[in-house]
């Protein structure tokens, strides 16, 4: 019984997988409430698949690229859960989840996904027309990528004038995540954050005099 | 209950990440993974520096503290985490933790006040808090009065700072001196050699007229800002800056300023059991000198060893046991983690 969950954009989505199919499955879009909305979810998916807890073999986690701060609940939520009942944690790639969903929707020719980096940039990276991640994941501003391909994620709703051929979805699902996972889709990683930018910091300058 | 509660303790609201174990009012582990050398460059704490740190020490951290303790987590009667106040970033990364532990191990989660946590720490050192007590917390984020009549329910603020932490002079007032960060205890080192009369630094917020409004209140920026002017006359000079003696001379100022207001807000409620604690409570010239002025008062006084002192989980665990022991409400499993949690809440 895999547990699959997100946190890397606006969504936190959380997935329960049996092995055969998405049993149970649970998306709340709020950017500033991850903290609050994902044990929530977590048990709440538990509850509707009358699964317990110690039924979880694995963890699937998203490991971003995205905004810090609700990348790191996700993480560190994944990490615990799988310390303390002892089963193993995966990371998946969380525009990789994007992918795999245009895939099954059948887009059928290279795409871009991109999110939302705030900052006026977005995390993306390119896919073949089968799914298969070509380049990236990295950040850029939306107009040194400007594309007429299709662009799946919160980029293209965000930024049109870059990327006009927007497609769903705008979100990662975990249940695609899971699903992806289970039928190796995509590839598992170290639930390692990737933050793909360094912490803002500035070392001080020379001492301000005050007389 | 049949035994005594066991609570796991999670603190993340600064750079220390912190996880203790405390059996009723044993203190069972006190792990603390601390990122203050990744700031030290910085001149100061990095949220982002700190959160990421927290992420990465997390699970080594509680698996180190449940060694320590010879416990399993299975065993815990509850979890317990600080949600504020703190860093909000920072903050996200152990409440999610706690939850996390909550979720896998079927466990009640009490989100807390980190400042109670402070006053509550001292249970594991010295028995039983004598309720009411005045508690006295001073660090690089906070500088506070209070009166604590149930640490479980409420303290009450009688005063803080106006302006700048007293931990946050010393860092800038060893910055001032080329000193290493973080500056409390090497201003408390350098203090040593020299004298606390050697210059007349002014005590914050102590004039009559400041009394009136600020009887309890703290002022450090002016102190920093004496401090900078008398350095920088000596520079000009041409003249060797005399750091033992400055260090020394600033110490007193504050410690003068941070016993003198705790003893009287202790006289003027009638209390007689005076706690310290935070990070400014390790150094050694306030110990002492809130020891001879209380002496003289007949009051006591109680300050938690320095590694207790600091923000640790040990603390957090130390308030959760107490809150289970006398059957508080734990939180929801929606507990939200609060930058500015106030003082007067002590369960989320
Ligand atoms: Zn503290």
């Amino acid at each position: 019984m895999l547990l699959a969950l997100d946190t890397a954009t606006p969504a936190v989505t959380v997935a329960l997988h049996d092995g055969e199919r998405v049993v149970a499955a649970s998306t709340v879009v709020d950017a500033r409430r991850h903290g609050e909305l994902l044990a929530t979810g977590i048990t709440a998916v538990l509850d509707e698949a009358w699964v317990a807890r110690q039924d979880l073999t694995a963890i699937a986690v998203g490991v971003g690229p995205g905004p810090f701060t609700g990348l790191r609940v996700g993480l560190v939520t994944a990490r615990t859960l799988g310390a303390v009942l002892e089963i193993p944690v995966y990371g998946v790639c969380t525009l990789d989840v994007l992918a795999a969903e245009a895939t099954e929707s059948g887009i059928g020719e290279p795409f871009l996904v991109a999110t939302d980096a705030r900052r006026k940039e977005v995390y993306w990276a390119s896919y073949s027309g089968l799914g298969h991640r070509l380049d990236g994941p990295q950040v850029s501003r939306p107009a040194d990528l400007a594309t007429d391909r299709p662009v799946v994620g919160r980029g293209a709703v965000l930024y049109p004038e870059a990327f006009p051929s927007g497609r769903a979805p705008e979100h990662p699902s975990a249940a695609v995540l899971a699903r992806a996972l289970a039928e190796e889709r995509v590839e598992p990683l170290d639930p390692e954050p990737l933050y793909l930018r360094r912490p803002d910091a500035a070392e001080p300058g020379k001492r301000k005099r005050v007389s | 209950m049949a035994s005594e509660p066991l609570v796991l303790g999670i603190e993340t609201s600064c750079d220390e990440t912190g996880v203790g174990v405390v059996r009723g009012h044993t203190l069972l582990a006190d792990a603390v993974a601390s990122s203050v050398d990744e700031h030290a460059r910085f001149g100061g704490v990095v949220p982002e520096v700190a959160s990421r740190a927290h992420l990465e020490a997390m699970v080594p951290t509680i698996e180190r503290a449940c060694e320590e303790a010879r416990i399993r987590p299975y065993d815990v009667d509850a979890i317990a985490v600080t949600s504020g106040p703190g860093l909000a970033g920072a903050l996200l990364v152990g409440v999610a933790a706690a939850k996390a532990l909550a979720v896998g191990l079927g466990k009640p989660i009490y989100g807390v006040n980190h400042l109670a946590a402070h006053v509550a720490v001292d249970q594991v050192e010295h028995g039983p808090l004598p309720e009411p007590c005045i508690a006295l917390l001073v660090s690089g984020g906070h500088s506070s009065l209070l009166e604590v009549s149930d640490v479980t329910q409420g303290v009450e603020p009688l005063g803080s700072t106006i302006d700048d932490a007293a931990g946050e002079a010393f860092d800038k007032v060893a910055r001032l001196l080329g000193l290493p960060f973080p500056g409390g205890p090497y201003i408390d080192r350098e203090a040593r050699s020299g004298s606390s009369v050697a210059i007349d630094f002014p005590r914050g917020l102590t004039s009559q007229r400041d009394l009136q409004r600020h009887r309890f209140d703290f002022s450090f920026s002016g102190l920093k800002t004496a401090v900078a002017r008398w350095v920088e006359a000596r520079e000009r000079s041409g003249e060797p800056v005399p750091v033992a003696d400055v260090a020394a001379s600033f110490q007193e100022a504050v410690c003068d300023v941070l016993t003198a207001k705790a003893i009287d807000a202790a006289a003027h409620r009638g209390i007689e059991d005076l706690l310290i604690g935070g990070g400014v409570a390790a150094n050694s010239r306030l110990r002492v000198l809130a020891e001879e002025r209380a002496a003289g008062k007949g009051i006591r006084v109680r300050v938690p060893r320095p590694k207790l002192c600091t923000d640790n989980g040990a603390m957090v665990a130390a308030l959760g046991a107490e809150l289970v022991a006398r059957g508080r409400t734990p939180s929801a499993l929606d507990l939200p983690a609060d930058s500015s949690m106030p003082l007067t809440t002590v369960v989320a």
